[in-house]
């Protein structure tokens, strides 16, 4: 049995990428994901973990260079935020598309300029493209779960794809918590030793990433858009093993006092669990609301989202990210675009909010689920609302 | 490859459209980017081969007459071996003419 141990988050990340024992970690520190990679490093410089650990000089190096170690059949893990992200981000569609199963954890961050370093999730909306599996997180637990299964579901041989992990900067990045860190022997019960099927060897040479012109270029993206979805299955069984060994238990879209609610509220991330308590206290008081976390954002759990809002009439869907110029937060305008073509569908509505690291407390959420009532009964002349935003 | 490219479908490509095949680039029919097409006066050639060194897709080769002669499956019509030749013996002619 596990032990349970108050650590900060940043470190059990780095503590559970020793216990999947990675084999490089190509790195570059950025706020608020440094403590996650500062702390490899001193695992590996310690002699902790037999790794190679490359320090590179941006982001864009930090990725290519976890392609290369991907391709030799390494395991692989690195770790990034906001700009970072940002920086890597046309290596990200080669790792995907050359189907290398990097692991990477995300701490969200808010975008320049003006600069911030805190978080929300407008890094995590400009690589929602990118092909990568998209995993969130509400709590350090949740992290170090998700994390010991992304090495798992990325390096199945019927998955083949890197993978996200989503932790929210500050939020739960630099928090401390008391966290169940799995043991040696049942980490290596529960993920394999990679088996990459072409690591690159001279004696058996293969081309990676090689040119396309318009005759094929069409079937690779067709191949690529299939693995992804195909992905959706190793993920689901991946999460069901996980919690027959582990008691904790994962699913693409999870519900909180949502069964048969009238309205209800969906987030993703860690203000989940503010909401529950919003949740907690709007029950009490005899409304019938319930709350739907959005855990796998790619591939997209379509089925799941249409049978969890079936019934309800109204759906208030909290984005952490702006489309500027567009029809509400991405997450939002996603969730619209799978419910369209539904007889039974709740009306949506768009809030947007917690920019740039700002907190919503639970007298936010109570609110914003008011005002989405509200707004479902009277309409609006404006296609979303920024909650908190002073006037 | 099994197939031509033209012929693959989706599913028949490896994981991450990795090329198993070493060198089948040769199998690239770079030729039918060609507007220009190399000629060889056999009067003129002085069978040198500058040609074939300048050749940017190294597709000129001496034939068994000792003359060089543009492979036109990958010749993509550049024209540098015209350029090149020094008694102006290759002349690039239009592909409709």
């Amino acid at each position: 049995m596990a032990k349970r141990v108050g650590i900060e988050v940043s470190l059990a990340i780095a503590e559970m990428a020793k216990l999947a024992n990675v084999d490089v970690v190509a790195a570059y520190p950025i706020t608020p994901q440094t403590h996650i990679v500062e702390h490899l490093a001193q695992l590996v410089a310690n002699g902790e973990l037999d790794a190679a650990y490359i320090p590179v000089e941006s982001e864009h190096s930090a990725m290519s260079a976890c392609l290369g170690a991907s391709a030799v059949g390494a395991r692989t893990f690195t770790a990034t935020a906001g700009q970072g992200l940002e920086l890597m981000h046309e290596v990200l569609y080669v790792a995907s598309s050359m189907q290398l199963p990097v692991v990477m954890t995300v701490a969200n961050r808010a975008l320049s300029a003006p600069l911030s370093v805190w978080g929300d999730h407008s890094d995590v909306m400009s690589v929602r493209d990118t092909g990568w599996i998209q995993i969130f997180t509400e709590n350090g637990q949740e992290v170090v779960d998700n994390l010991l299964c992304a090495f798992r579901i990325a390096e199945d041989p019927e998955v083949l794809l890197p993978v996200m992990i989503h932790l929210d900067g500050f939020h739960l990045s630099h928090m401390i918590e008391p966290l169940f860190l799995p043991q040696p022997s049942e980490v290596e019960q529960f993920i394999p030793p990679n088996r990459y099927p072409f690591p690159l060897n001279p004696g058996k040479p293969v081309t990676m990433g090689a040119f396309a012109p318009p005759i094929i270029y069409s079937e690779t993206k067709k191949a690529q858009q299939a693995n992804l979805e195909a992905s959706k299955a190793v993920i689901l069984h991946c999460w069901e093993d996980f919690g027959h060994h582990f008691k904790r238990y994962y699913s693409p879209v999870e519900s909180y006092l949502s069964e048969g609610a009238r309205v209800l509220l969906l987030t993703m991330g860690s203000f989940s669990e503010t909401a529950m308590a919003a949740i907690d206290k709007m029950r009490q008081e005899g409304k019938d609301v319930g709350l739907l976390k959005l855990r796998l954002w790619r591939p997209f759990p379509f089925k799941e989202i249409r049978q969890a809002v079936k019934n309800a009439d109204v759906l208030i869907i909290l984005d952490r990210a702006l489309s500027f110029g567009g029809p509400g937060g991405p997450v939002c305008s996603e969730i619209r675009s799978a419910l369209y073509h539904e007889q039974n569908r709740p009306k949506v509505i768009s809030f947007v909010g917690g920019l740039g690291g700002r907190d919503i407390t639970v007298a936010g959420f109570e609110y914003i689920v008011n005002r989405g009532i509200q707004i479902s009964q009277t309409g609006s002349e404006q296609e979303f609302e920024i909650f908190g935003v002073r006037e | 490859m099994t197939k031509p490219e033209s012929e693959l479908t989706w599913k028949d490509l490896e994981i991450g459209s990795i090329v198993t095949e070493p060198g089948n680039a040769s199998q690239y029919q770079t030729g039918d980017w060609r507007s220009q097409r190399p000629t060889l006066n056999h009067d003129r050639c002085v069978k040198c081969g500058i040609c074939s060194i300048f050749c940017p897709e190294g597709c000129i080769e001496q034939n068994a007459d000792g003359y060089f002669e543009a492979n036109l499956f990958y010749c993509k019509g550049c024209g540098i071996c015209a350029r090149e030749c020094w008694t102006q013996a290759i002349t690039m002619m239009e592909e409709e003419e």
